[in-house]
């Protein structure tokens, strides 16, 4: 069991990464990774949704029948998402001031009914929990790392107002790399989003294709859910 | 899962009947965690409000609660515009107002404060949807660009200088990004002219 919770794990966090590996959740990637912050803000959104419909779906598997499953797993979700919304919207303003804008386009991240159908729907509650949590911080780490390479070409900074999302204490995280920098509009801009991406892909498909020595063990090929 | 749940699955009313049940628990929690946001989320928001009505006016200028002290106009195009009036010892001492202008991608929505005389007190876009990291600098958080509004008002700049460097004007414009500003400098510029047609009216307090 716990090996295989350890699988579940390394699955969402690398081998089946959401966005590097099952390039689902496209949408929301491109539109908020201009900044590190943003894309962290994102991912951790997400992956509190996605631990709750994971559990939720989970919890109800047996009740539901596979004809109807998808209308009852959309509407699920998307009654979760407003959940979220409004109380936060409510009791963490200062917050929603800032995730605000992500929390809406999480109802249309399709990873989350992804892993509703391809996981949760087959599994037991914990499992479905540990899946979600894995694919969330594996998301999360994607969109970090898309967020701060296009900042740090295009604005010459990292983190910027990391200090709003997280609390003043996070403001040591607020680095100015390049100071009077004028910064490069296109990696701002959705085209910079795809060619990081894309750089990123190359570069995780080249580490998982690298020749192995003598243990002549062979790379997982991500598997397709 | 027993074999009687598996055959009941199957059965068309039951996928009906789970269906609906799915949908009535939904609307069921929607309606509950709507009744008890509601006010939370309209506290918050008032309090957002009373923090940007703040920054527009330097402290000390107002005593009063601005918030319920609303005024309502209509404009020339059949819009309703909501004021909110400053007072300082009952005597009215300025006004707060939004006013807005088409930028490059939607509308910019600025707060505008004044005096009674119609200067600007100060200015904060609150609204907008323009370009990061190129249009966004009219936001102060990012550019004190906006902070070069304070103190102008239509008695002290001629009309004509209402308008970027580019254009003639005495405002900055950014480095590839004219249109955003220029939509500030109008919302601004409309705002104040809105004041002057209506200021009889905004200045008349009945209220004490």
């Amino acid at each position: 069991m716990t090996s295989s919770l350890r699988a579940t794990m390394q699955d969402g966090l690398w081998t089946n990464n959401v966005v590097f590996s099952q390039m689902l959740a496209l949408c929301p990637t491109m539109a908020v990774t201009t900044s590190g912050t943003n894309g962290l803000g994102m991912g951790l959104a997400t992956t509190v949704v996605l631990v709750t419909s994971n559990m939720l779906v989970a919890s109800i598997r047996h009740l539901v029948s596979p004809q109807v499953r998808i209308p009852i797993f959309v509407v699920l979700i998307a009654t979760l998402v407003t959940l979220v919304d409004l109380s936060l919207n409510a009791w963490l303003h200062d917050l929603y001031k800032v995730l605000g804008l992500f929390i809406a386009l999480i109802v249309v991240n399709c990873a989350i009914l992804g892993r509703a159908e391809a996981f949760a729907s087959k599994n037991s509650v914990l499992a479905s929990a540990v899946d979600g949590l894995a694919m969330g911080l594996g998301f999360t780490a994607a969109l970090t790392v898309i967020g701060l390479i296009r900042e740090l070409i295009g604005s010459g900074t990292l983190f910027a107002q990391a200090s709003l999302l997280l609390g003043p204490v996070f403001r040591f995280l607020e680095t100015t790399v390049i100071p009077d920098y004028g910064g490069v509009l296109l990696m701002i801009l959705p085209p910079g989003g795809f060619l990081v991406l894309g750089l990123l892909l190359a570069a995780k498909r080249a580490f998982e294709l690298r020749p192995r020595n003598a243990k002549g063990a062979v790379s997982p090929e991500p598997t397709f859910a | 899962m027993s074999s009687r749940l598996a055959a009941t699955r199957e059965q068309l009313s039951y996928q009906g009947v789970s269906l609906g049940m799915m949908a009535l628990i939904a609307s069921a929690a929607l309606v509950i965690a709507s009744n008890a946001t509601r006010l939370p989320i309209a506290a918050a928001e008032a309090h957002d409000l009373q923090t940007s009505l703040a920054q527009v006016l330097p402290a000390g200028f107002a005593d009063n609660d601005m918030l319920a002290d609303k005024l309502e106009i209509s404009t020339s195009d059949g819009a309703r515009k909501v004021i909110y009036r400053a007072r300082k010892g009952g005597t009215i001492s300025g006004a707060v107002f939004q006013s807005a202008s088409r930028g490059y991608a939607g509308d910019v929505v600025v707060l505008i404060g004044v005096n009674t005389e119609g200067t600007l007190m100060g200015t904060r876009v609150i609204k907008h949807v323009e370009t990061p990291g190129l249009g966004d600098k009219i936001e102060l958080a990012k550019s004190k660009w906006i902070l070069a509004f304070d103190g102008k008002s239509l008695a002290k700049l001629p009309a004509d200088k209402w308008a970027v460097k580019k254009d003639g004007g005495v405002f900055d414009q950014f480095a590839g990004a004219t249109i955003t500003p220029r939509a500030v400098v109008k919302a601004v510029k409309s705002g104040l002219d809105f004041f002057a047609t209506h200021r009889s009216e905004i200045l008349q307090g009945d209220k004490p």
